[in-house]
């Protein structure tokens, strides 16, 4: 059985300019160890599907249809109450800044300690249990007194994903855990993330904008554009086989060192999502778009073993 | 060879107060580097490694602490405000955040019509009808719609290419870019990094571009720079740097690229830790307490930038012949 199964979820904001639809009938499994990465650009949904998941949707956005599966319990449905003893214990999400998740004003010890009282621990326990999550990220026992800023950024995400980890969670949700750090900082903290799966045995859901960090470092991967699955397939499948125009694209826009040829690019803009293109919502910047992909919103596909695509052009 | 702009053994030193203790922060530390006529030089470093400080010294946005800053022959490290105007037409900056470059409460229109009037003696209608070629040129079509639009109307990738359509109104021969695509989807990034190299092609310009993206480097740059903690650790012809890089850090540099680091085939470093704190430094060599082969003499002595070959250079120990 998965771990997480998301069934047809739909999320929109509210504005006053308008209604955006953020994310539209996304519906994926994930499971145990796996982890799944979500590549997206901005405005692509990543991020919003991210805080569904644990029923974080920020005002004035609204989950408006959809199940979030969790051990075959719809998450979405929890109360307030319970919903907040699974956020960390069961469910747990690092985000993309780390200098604004820690509260600046208290030492670490104290924040993680509050944390695990929070989820019930026993006083007599929470430090050596600190001591020991902190350990497994590879940070100095020193670091537990100290205050967030005179951690470095690969510091404090360490301490981020210490504290995601703790309760032992089935799910870890990260949101570009590695976008606000340098590129030597980013490799050490996904080699910790890699790390953490194999010894937990926690599935993740990696979320970025950075195909090529997915193709090296995610198990199965689902692309994103404008609220919708573009593509899904297991990273060899995709890798060999990339089906949609939209990843082939995002694909060819990385450098490719070896050639010395300046990557393509992709013509246009990301959609309006107040008034998204009828049809396909890539058919405005696809080179194979047709009458169909103008009119018509093309289904999920599977073009291969567990390898779907939104697309006319593989009906 | 022709260089148009050249900086001898530049140190700038940042002074700043926290809680009236005086902390200095050295940003760049005896740098010395040229870009020639037509070439794109890529000044590559993590944050804190001094990189963007280099590219506004070298447009004297910034008077160095110590050292010079030549533009073409002249030395403009000690020109007053008042001549270097005259230099602005030639020298611009594309910075990183297109959002702040621009007014917000400007019209894109007014934006670039400004510095026309101020450094040309032009009539407000041969202004604006300049400016709506400069949009047209950099892809904003049609440009009577763009003129005037406010920034916050714009996407990124738009506004990007109105600041750059700002940045090349005044024709200038230097242009430094300092990260002006790291804000931007990767989709959006090409069509930009094209749109700049088409325009200095067009306006033979030299460019000094500024990045943490040794991969786009590769790709772009005639010569690379590695920056490490305000110093220059390598610098050398592209091919060579990416090809057969010889400081430890610039190995580590291209091996921490996802995916791609594997088609190099080249010797993997991992580093340790993060890069250190420009206030206080590591004594002897900036890198000893990450790098795998650091020595006994890394810990104490600095290296010199040691002359490896025609016009390749590195700062490192491990080279050293005596």
């Amino acid at each position: 059985m998965s771990t997480l199964e998301v069934k047809d979820l739909w999320v929109k904001y509210y504005t006053f300019s308008g209604i955006v639809s953020a994310v539209s009938g996304v519906s994926f499994n994930l499971r145990k160890g796996e982890m799944l990465a979500v590549v997206g650009e901005s405005g692509s949904g990543k991020s919003t599907l991210g805080l569904a998941l644990l029923n974080m949707v920020p005002k004035p956005g609204k989950i408006v249809k959809g199940e979030v599966l969790l051990g075959g319990v719809n998450v979405l449905k929890l109360t307030p109450e319970e919903i907040r003893k699974i956020r960390g214990s069961r469910l747990s999400m690092v985000f993309q800044d780390p200098f604004t998740t820690l509260d600046p004003l208290r030492k670490i010890v104290d924040q993680f300690e509050e944390f695990l009282l929070e989820h019930g621990f026993d006083k007599s326990k929470s430090r050596s249990i600190v001591k020991e999550y902190l350990e497994a990220v590879g940070l100095p026992e020193r670091i537990m007194y100290s205050y967030p800023h005179q951690l470095s950024g690969g510091q404090k995400q360490r301490v981020s994903i210490a504290m995601a980890i703790a309760l032992n969670p089935e799910v870890i949700i990260a949101d570009e855990p590695t976008t606000a750090l340098d590129v030597v900082v980013q490799k050490q903290i996904m080699d910790l993330i890699d790390y953490i799966k194999g010894k937990y045995g926690s599935s993740i859901i990696l979320i970025t904008h950075d195909l090529a960090l997915a193709l090296e470092r995610a198990d199965t991967v689902m692309v994103m554009y404008g609220g919708y699955i573009m593509e899904y397939a297991d990273k060899k499948e995709l890798l060999n086989n990339m089906k949609h125009p939209y990843t082939k694209a995002l694909f060819e826009a990385l450098p490719r060192i070896t050639t010395r040829i300046l990557p393509k690019s992709l013509p246009g803009y990301p959609p309006d999502l107040r008034s998204p293109p009828q049809g396909c919502i890539f058919h405005p910047r696809c080179e194979y778009a047709t009458e169909e992909c103008r009119l018509k919103r093309p289904e999920m596909i599977e073009v291969g073993k567990g390898h779907f695509v939104a697309c006319h052009l593989y009906r | 060879m022709d260089i148009v702009s050249k900086l001898v053994d530049v140190t700038m030193d940042f002074e700043t107060r926290i809680f009236g203790r005086k902390r200095r922060v050295r940003a760049v530390d005896r740098v010395s580097l040229e870009v020639r006529r037509g070439e794109i030089y890529g000044l590559v470093g993590e944050s804190g490694s001094g990189k963007s400080t280099i590219g506004r010294i070298s447009i004297r946005l910034y008077k160095p602490t110590k050292g010079r800053v030549f533009y073409g022959k002249l030395d403009i490290t000690e020109l007053p405000e008042s001549k270097l105007r005259y230099l602005r037409r030639e020298m611009q900056l594309i910075p990183q955040d297109p959002y702040g470059a621009i007014n917000p409460i400007q019209t894109i229109g007014e934006a670039l019509v400004e510095p026309l009037l101020i450094h040309y003696k032009l009539s407000k209608d041969e202004a604006v009808e300049q400016a709506h070629r400069a949009l047209e040129e950099v892809g904003l079509h049609p440009s009577t719609e763009f003129f005037t639009r406010r920034p916050r109307e714009l996407s990124g990738g738009q506004l990007q290419r109105a600041v750059i359509a700002r940045a090349m109104i005044l024709k200038p021969k230097y242009i430094v870019a300092d990260e002006p695509t790291s804000n931007l989807d990767a989709s959006i990034r090409t069509s930009i990094i094209k749109l700049l190299l088409d325009l200095r092609e067009k306006y033979e310009q030299s460019l000094l571009f500024i990045t943490h993206d040794i991969a786009l480097l590769s790709l772009i740059a005639n010569r690379i720079g590695v920056l490490y903690l305000a110093q220059l650790f390598e610098e050398g012809p592209t091919e060579k740097i990416v090809k057969n890089p010889l400081h430890p850090y610039t190995k580590a540099l291209l091996s921490a690229i996802p995916l791609l680091s594997d088609e190099l085939g080249l010797e993997k470093v991992y580093l340790k830790g993060e890069i250190g704190d420009p206030s206080n430094p590591p004594r002897g060599c900036r890198l000893h307490p990450r790098c795998p082969y650091a020595m006994d003499k890394c810990k104490t002595e600095e290296p010199p930038l040691i002359m490896v070959n025609e016009g390749r250079s590195v700062k490192c120990w491990l080279y050293y012949n005596s």
